[in-house]
C-alpha cells in the first residue's frame, strides 16, 4: 500500500496548494461559473478525500495489501486485543488521525448546517411579521426599511425574497425585475447548499488558506451564475446598472469605519465582487468553448475518480 | 380570508401600536375596526388568542397569567425587531452568506464610489 499513501498524500498536497490558488487567480470561471463551480466542489472533496485516505492507508500499511484486507485485518487483531508487531506508533498515529479529521469534517458541516437552519428560521418569522406581500411579485415580501437591501431566504419548501422600500425607492421597474430574477436563481439553483458546504470547511480548517479561499471564490461564482439567470429576463446592462446602484447606495459602504479589523478582511475580499460582476457584463465575455467545457467536467469527475479508485484498488504491490 | 402568517402580522402591528397591554377580544376589536385591510371583520376571539399562542411560542408576544381574561403586549418593540433583522442581512457574521444571500454583498467605501462616479458619468 506504500504506492496508494503516497499517491494519495501528493494528491493531498496538490489540492490543498498549487491547484486552488491556480483556480483561483484563472479568468475562465467568469465565463463558465457553472463548471468553475463543480470543479470547486471537486476540489474540496477529493482534497478532503485523499487527505484522509492518505492517512488511512498508510496507518493500515501493516494490516493488508489494500484498504479493505488492511480494515478487515485490522479490525480482527483489534478485537483480538493485540497488533502487528510491525505496526508502529507513527501508523496508529496516523489512524486516529484519519479517524478524527473524518469526524471533525462531517460534525463541523452538520454544525454549520443545523446553526443556519436556526438563523433561517428565526429570521423568516421576523420577514414574516415586518414585511407584507407584494402581490405583483408573488414570492417576494416588502420590507419597509429605508435601506436599500435585497436578498434571498432560502427555505427547504419555500424561499422568500426580500425587497426594502429603500431599494424600491432607488430602481426602475426593470432594474427591479433584474434584482427579483437574480434572487428567484440563488433559490431555485440551491446555491446555500454549496455556499454552506464551503463555509464548513471554511470553518473546519481555519489554518488552512485555501479552504478561504475557495469559499471566497465559490461564493463570487454562485452570484455570477444567479446573474446569467437573470439576463435571460433583463438586458446585461440593465443588469449591470442595477449591480452599480445597489452597490454604490449600499448601507455597509458608510458603516464600514466601525468594522472590526477582522471585517475588513471579509470585506476586501467581497468588495471586488460587485466590480467584477459588472465588468464581466459590461465587456460581454463570451462563454468558454464546447471542448473547453467537456475537458473540465471530465477533469472534476476524474479528480474524485481518482482518489476512489486508489484507496479501493485491490493489492496495488506494495 | 387572511392567512395565519398575515393574521399574525397584523396582531403583531395592533400589539406594537398601542402602549398598553390588550386582552384578546380588545385585539379583535381592534382588528375589526380602525383596520385598513379589513383582517379581523368576522375575527373569532379564539382566532385571536390561537394566534396570541403561536406568537407567545415565538417570544414576539408575552401574556400576563395574573389579570382575568389574559393581557397580551408586545415583548419587544417593532423598532428592535426590525435592527435585529437589519443586523443579520447587513452584519459580518461569517454564518451570513449560508443564511441568506444578498443581491450585492459588503462594498468597500472606494468601490462605492467608483461605482457612483461611473453612473453619474454616463
Amino acid at each position: 500500500m506504500t504506492i496508494t499513501w503516497v499517491a494519495l498524500a501528493a494528491l493531498a498536497l496538490a489540492l490543498a496548494w498549487p491547484v486552488p490558488i491556480l483556480l483561483a487567480r484563472a479568468a475562465w470561471p467568469a465565463r463558465a461559473p457553472g463548471i468553475a463551480l463543480v470543479v470547486w466542489q471537486a476540489i474540496a472533496l477529493t482534497g478532503g478525500l485523499s487527505m484522509i485516505g492518505a492517512l488511512l492507508s498508510y496507518g493500515l500499511e501493516p494490516f493488508g495489501t489494500n484498504l479493505v484486507d488492511g480494515l478487515r485485518s485490522f479490525s480482527t487483531s483489534l478485537l483480538a486485543g493485540s497488533l502487528p508487531r510491525d505496526s508502529g506508533f507513527s501508523q496508529m498515529f496516523a489512524l486516529s488521525g484519519a479517524i478524527l479529521l473524518g469526524i471533525h469534517l462531517l460534525l463541523n458541516l452538520a454544525t454549520t448546517f443545523v446553526r443556519a437552519e436556526r438563523s433561517r428560521r428565526r429570521h423568516r418569522q421576523l420577514v414574516a411579521l415586518l414585511s407584507s406581500p407584494m402581490p405583483e411579485h408573488p414570492g417576494t415580501r416588502l420590507l419597509d426599511h429605508e435601506a436599500p437591501v435585497a436578498y434571498c431566504l432560502p427555505g427547504t419548501t419555500r424561499s422568500v425574497t426580500v425587497l426594502s422600500a429603500g431599494l424600491i425607492a432607488i430602481l426602475s421597474g426593470e432594474q427591479l425585475r433584474a434584482v427579483i430574477a437574480h434572487e428567484r436563481a440563488h433559490a431555485s439553483q440551491r446555491h446555500h447548499l454549496v455556499l454552506l458546504a464551503f463555509r464548513a470547511w471554511r470553518g473546519s480548517l481555519p489554518w488552512f488558506p485555501i479552504a478561504t479561499r475557495a469559499d471566497e471564490a465559490v461564493a463570487i461564482l454562485v452570484e455570477m451564475l444567479a446573474d446569467d439567470q437573470a439576463r435571460r429576463v433583463v438586458s446585461d446592462d440593465t443588469l449591470a446598472r442595477s449591480i452599480a446602484i445597489v452597490a454604490s447606495e449600499s448601507p455597509d459602504a458608510t458603516a464600514a469605519a466601525a468594522l472590526t479589523p477582522d471585517g475588513w478582511s471579509t470585506l476586501a475580499a467581497d468588495s471586488a465582487s460587485a466590480s467584477r460582476r459588472i465588468a464581466r457584463l459590461v465587456d460581454e465575455v463570451k462563454p468558454i468553448g464546447f471542448p473547453a467545457r467537456v475537458f473540465a467536467v471530465a477533469a472534476a469527475v476524474a479528480l474524485v475518480l481518482v482518489p476512489t479508485a486508489l484507496l479501493l484498488s485491490p493489492a496495488v504491490p506494495a | 380570508m387572511a392567512t395565519l402568517g398575515e393574521l399574525e402580522r397584523s396582531v403583531m402591528d395592533v400589539l406594537w401600536d398601542s402602549t398598553d397591554a390588550l386582552t384578546a377580544g380588545d385585539i379583535r376589536d381592534d382588528l375589526a375596526h380602525g383596520n385598513a385591510e379589513g383582517v379581523g371583520k368576522e375575527l373569532a376571539v379564539t382566532t385571536v388568542l390561537t394566534v396570541l399562542s403561536r406568537l407567545e411560542a415565538k417570544n414576539f408576544v408575552t401574556r400576563e397569567r395574573d389579570s382575568r381574561p389574559h393581557l397580551f403586549s408586545a415583548s419587544t418593540s417593532r423598532a428592535a425587531h426590525m435592527a435585529e433583522l437589519m443586523h443579520e442581512v447587513l452584519g459580518a457574521a461569517p454564518d451570513r452568506e449560508a443564511v441568506l444571500a444578498r443581491f450585492v454583498g459588503q462594498v468597500s467605501p472606494r468601490e462605492a464610489d467608483a461605482l457612483r462616479r461611473i453612473l453619474a458619468g454616463k
